[in-house]
């Protein structure tokens, strides 16, 4: 056999999913093709250029804490970083970055490229090989045929695309690319149920054409907050800032002109849109009481004069779009580079997903990213890594890894898609996960990076990193609570000077940390004052140390985590009672036909998954546990 | 939140049918059991060391106020070989639905949930007690469950307590999505909601309601579960005689003799659907002896915990300094003055006026003619029920489990409260409104994730 036409993986697509998809495959050990449409589109940013936020840039560092490769990238091509809500608690707080566009996937490009195990091909695949019920190839539009053991789906956008501007639309699986017609059509005819999702971009804008000078500009922090853990240091590049302008009456009006030309307003668009990224005619229409919205002007990279007006996203004619821009202060004399477009896809509807992200119906097949009504390129990039893994486990004949919704926000991600499905662009939002003060960003190294090593995905010397400032991490919360100090008048002087009330008993530092108006350099302080030589300098050098965050959000929150923590514990004894695949929920009696419809249709995996599924009663979890108990004669009690 | 059948929680419930019997069960089964027991249990022996399946006596006893609840006989079971396999305690009774229900409740309070119907032998199933075919029966009576829950769900829907818990629940799904849509959607130029407003929606919208219901639960105890009528005066004004009255017969001895009713004498009587635990006291005098003494103190302990008074004189004595005095110690609680003898009376009696002129109500009855009871039954009734206060509100009255769920619902609103008073960062606030929230679900059902997107894509233009 042609061991070039042989692969352990092949992935189909060369986005965010594609990539750390084929990335992960391979770095496993698998013997791993990636096809893409176009080699140079690989990693491109089809959107926005930026990485990270609410919720997201949690996802991008579980990547990198399991061994992925989207922190790193970013890291190394950003031309801004932001730090988010900062002031609003531990959990919430999230990094984001702009960034170079052309950089970002000239590095990704170039990390595939490098990569061992991995080969890259321009190449349409128009179906997927099936025999006896398993994936056992892919066969490409030039009637190849490509053997392989797994098949890792992660087309994006493609499949089906049809792009819109005005009532002019055409076929695409982005501006300027080719899309997946036939592919689709295998879907189709293979009966999997299927849907229609749109999402809309902005008009790329020519940053010569803007007038800067009364725009309020949003400049990167100091020191940049990174995605990856095993970044340190200075900017790579140089960082430019963003702007920040709003629309007006004139805007609205010109948008208000346009509307019988839109194609969503007409009627001509039938996929439906996230609520949480609305067009801006959209937001025009459904809020006409809001006399501005606001646009951020992106930079789209230090070697161009594209710029990303963030905020308006629309499928407007293009002289609408011309129209509404000039009216927005700034803007008044601005060119357009690349129009603004809406584009309709199909999407799988992912109820046919197991929580491995094979599909229930072949065996072999994964999907990953918007295919699976997702959208963002973390939601994307956190699917392609998982399936990767879960299809080198396949091809292993090893446990899935499956992450539950305590371990991970990819946990939530997944679980959420598989157990509900969803009707709309999927997007993840920090308040889907319930043990969210437990899922932060600072430990999302402490939660995953012991898995991403023993999978063989993160490698040794990353691993070793992690175990020191673990270490460090832990001894640092043993150190404050092992020192004690006594009142004293130098102690509660010390004390006054920081706007904290006077010590009346002994008690150690962590207790004092637990006050909410002191941080660690208080702490440092007040060693200073009242002990002895040695302990200043450990308290000195844990207040300065990469761990301090670690540490004092341990010892500050250590009675909201407890809670957490015990919610987990009773979340995880329903979630590790196991539902078996076969189960024929149609033959157990007591169920309601609507309950034993949906358990038949989502298989769910645990009882805890079970409970999930919306209209599950808590009878109907009884009952389930009855059964499950007679059919294995043992007990069902964890 | 959801139920959780697979947890190690201990649950509790009274195992005998309703209505009075000679003895009644308190079945407590997990691993918590034998701690509840130590915590509510003084046996006589104080060595006891509870060995498995050995039934003890001794006293349930709040260990709060060492409020003395019942005489009971206890014994611990230790698992595996007890009815569902686990720790199981049981706590024989007094055979009164009252009593049953005040140590359930007491229970309750020691981290332990209501079994729900059909529970126990649903543990003893999953814990390998029972075989194939009593599956079969367990199966039956969940999924009976079922179909009444669906029954109940649809009379509630309509019902009072329903529409009003869901009122509360919708208003927090509103606070949850003006804390979440600031957390999640940093850069938009929305208006962020300040936590003066929260706390004002808090205390006006969450708290406020919750109370009211709350207090419903106690009027609705009231039907349910009765109120205890404590009959007090001086020695000889007849109180024993109106026992008997109310109960229709003789159940305490009655003589001329002062003083002949040594301890506190109950019993239960129905007035105008209230059950009412009537309580004959011992009557109050000074350089009584020690027997009498010991129930003169029992009778102000009675005193100390009844819902109402009877303050009982006698119409053909006048006001003494001891009727002053013990009227002086009652006045704190609800009173209803009972002037007896009113058949013999020469004239008006006494003048009352100095008890009364608080707005107290005055029966003048006739223990031995029954003269005047009707009008004491109405005034016990009014007393305790506050007259007219919203009876027809009885729909929403919430039963012991819902009133559980609103208890934790109000402290996890508190909770919520201080946070924003004292400024907490708003993901630790969505942590207690979650809580209450869940709460809240175990009345109404579940909120989900979308229903407080919903509300935050409805309220907010959003997305960049």
């Amino acid at each position: 056999m042609d061991t070039l036409n042989n692969y352990d993986i092949v992935v189909i697509g060369a986005g965010h999913a594609g990539c750390e998809a084929a990335l992960a495959a391979a770095r496993m050990g698998c013997r791993t093709l990636v096809t893409v449409i176009n080699v140079d589109t690989i990693g491109a940013m089809s959107c926005n250029p930026a990485i990270g936020g609410l919720a997201k840039g949690h996802l991008v560092r579980e990547i990198d804490a399991l061994g992925g490769e989207m922190g790193k990238n970013i890291d190394a091509t950003s031309i801004q970083f932001r730090r988010l809500n900062t002031s609003k608690g531990p959990a919430v707080r999230s990094s984001r970055a702009q960034a170079d566009r052309l950089l970002y996937r000239l590095r990704m490009k170039a990390v595939m490229e490098a990569q061992e195990n991995l080969d890259i091909s321009q190449t349409v695949v128009d179906s997927l090989m099936i025999e006896e019920g398993r994936i056992v190839g892919v066969r490409t539009s030039l009637d190849e045929e490509i053997r392989t053991r797994a098949v890792v789906v992660a087309t994006g956008t493609f499949l089906n695309g049809l792009i819109h501007i005005g009532l002019k639309n055409f076929p695409a699986g982005r501006m300027g690319d080719t899309p997946s017609t036939s592919l689709a059509g295998w879907f189709k005819e293979t009966g999997f149920s299927m849907g229609r999702m749109k999402t809309g971009t902005v008009p790329r804008i020519d940053a010569a054409s803007i007038d800067y000078s009364e725009l309020e500009a949003q400049h990167s922090d100091q020191p940049p907050a990174h995605f990856s853990f095993s970044s340190s240091g200075d900017y790579t590049l140089e960082q430019r800032p963003c702007h920040i302008t709003y629309t007006n009456a004139a805007t609205h009006d010109a948008i208000r002109a346009g509307i019988d030309k839109s194609p969503m307003y007409s009627g001509i668009i039938e996929g439906v849109g996230a609520r949480y990224c609305p067009s801006i005619e959209d937001k025009v229409m459904r809020f006409p009481e809001k006399d501005r919205h606001q646009v951020f002007l992106e930079p789209e990279g230090l070697d161009t004069t594209e710029v990303y007006p963030n905020g308006l996203p629309t499928s407007l004619p293009l002289s609408t779009q011309i129209a509404m821009l000039r009216s927005i202060k700034g803007l008044e004399q601005v060119r357009i580079i690349r129009p603004g477009y809406a584009i309709e896809y199909d999407y799988i509807d992912p109820l046919e997903l197991k929580p491995s992200l094979e599909t229930k119906r072949t065996p072999g097949l994964f999907l990953a990213g918007q295919i699976n009504g997702t959208s963002g390129y973390e939601e994307a990039a956190a699917q392609g890594l998982m399936a990767a893994i879960n299809a080198v486990h396949l091809v292993r004949g090893q446990e899935p890894l499956i992450l539950d919704r305590s371990q991970a926000y990819i946990g939530v991600l997944i679980d959420d898609l598989v157990t509900l499905g969803t009707k709309e662009p999927y997007r993840l939002f920090t308040s889907r996960a319930e043990y969210r003060l437990l899922l932060r960003e600072d430990n999302a190294d402490s939660r995953l990076s012991a898995i991403g090593h023993e999978i063989g995905l993160l490698s040794d010397k990353e691993f070793i990193r992690f175990q020191s400032k673990e270490k460090a991490r832990i001894n640092g919360i043993k150190l404050l609570e092992s020192i004690f100090v006594t009142p004293s008048t130098t102690l509660n002087e010390g004390l006054a000077t920081m706007d904290s009330a006077p010590l009346k008993q002994k008690c150690s530092l962590a207790d004092i940390l637990r006050r909410p108006e002191l941080t660690l350099d208080h702490l440092a302080d007040l060693a200073r004052l009242t002990l002895d030589d040695e302990t200043q300098v450990a308290v000195a050098q844990l207040a300065t140390s990469s761990s301090r965050d670690g540490v004092q959000l341990q010892i500050k929150f250590q009675g909201y985590i407890k809670r957490q923590n015990e919610q987990v514990a009773r979340f995880q004894k329903m979630e590790h009672v196991g539902l078996p695949d076969d189960m024929d929920y149609s033959s157990l009696s007591g169920l309601s036909t609507e309950v034993v419809e949906k358990l038949s249709r989502i298989q769910p995996r645990s009882l805890g998954q079970a409970s999930r599924i919306s209209g599950i009663t808590p009878a109907a979890i009884s009952i389930l546990q009855v059964h499950l108990k007679k059919r294995t004669g043992g007990t069902v009690q964890p | 939140m959801f139920s959780q059948p697979l947890d190690s929680e201990t649950i509790a419930a009274i195992s005998t049918p309703p209505g009075s019997g000679g003895i009644g069960i308190i079945r407590i089964s997990g691993p918590r059991a034998l701690a509840i027991l130590q915590l509510i249990f003084v046996p006589r022996d104080s060595s006891c060391r509870y060995k498995s399946h050995l039934l003890y006596y001794g006293r349930i006893c709040d260990p709060i106020d060492q409020h003395i609840m019942d005489e009971v006989l206890a014994v611990f079971m230790a698992a595996p070989r007890t009815y569902t396999r686990e720790d199981v305690v049981e706590i024989h009774c007094h055979g009164n639905f009252l009593v049953l229900q005040s140590i359930l409740e007491l229970i309750l309070q020691h981290d332990v949930r209501l079994a729900e119907a059909g529970e126990f032998t649903k543990r003893a199933y999953l814990n390998g007690r029972m075989d194939l075919t009593q599956a079969e029966a367990v199966i039956d009576v969940l999924a009976a469950k079922t179909r009444k829950g669906l029954d109940l769900a649809v009379q509630q829907l309509a019902g009072a307590l329903y529409e009003r818990v869901d009122a509360i629940r919708r208003v927090l799904v509103e606070i949850r999505a003006l804390v979440e849509v600031a957390i999640d959607f940093p850069d938009e130029d929305i208006e962020i909601v300040d936590y003066g407003h929260l706390a004002d929606r808090l205390r006006t919208e969450v708290l406020a309601p919750l109370d009211i219901l709350l207090r419903h639960a106690d009027q609705g105890r009231i039907f349910r579960e009765g109120v205890s009528v404590v009959i007090m005066g001086l020695p000889n004004v007849g109180k024993s005689s109106l026992l008997n009255t109310l109960l229709q017969e003789e159940r305490a001895l009655v003589t001329e003799i002062p003083g002949t009713t040594r301890d506190t004498i109950e019993e239960y009587v129905d007035i105008r659907g209230v059950p009412v635990r009537l309580v004959d006291t011992a009557g109050i005098r000074h350089g009584a002896e020690e027997v009498e003494e010991m129930g003169i103190r029992r009778a102000h302990e009675q005193m100390a915990r009844a819902d109402l008074v009877l303050f009982m004189v006698d119409l053909n004595r006048e006001l003494s300094e001891a009727d002053r005095e013990l009227y002086a110690a009652v006045s704190h609680k609800p009173v209803v003055l009972v002037a007896n003898k009113n058949d013999v009376v020469d004239g008006a009696g006494p003048n009352l006026s100095e008890f009364t002129c608080t707005g107290r109500s005055l029966v003048r009855i006739s223990a031995r003619t029954q003269q005047g009871i009707e009008e004491l039954k109405h005034a016990i009734f009014t007393a305790v029920t506050g007259g007219r206060e919203q009876w027809q509100e009885e729909a929403c009255a919430p039963n012991v489990r819902h009133r559980q769920a609103l208890v934790r619902a109000r402290a996890a609103a508190e909770l919520a409260l201080d946070g924003v008073s004292v400024q907490q960062t708003s993901d630790l606030l969505a942590i207690d409104l979650q809580e209450c929230l869940n709460q809240l679900d175990e009345i109404v059902g579940v909120t989900t994730t979308e229903d407080v997107l919903d509300v935050i894509f409805e309220q907010f233009c959003l997305g960049k």
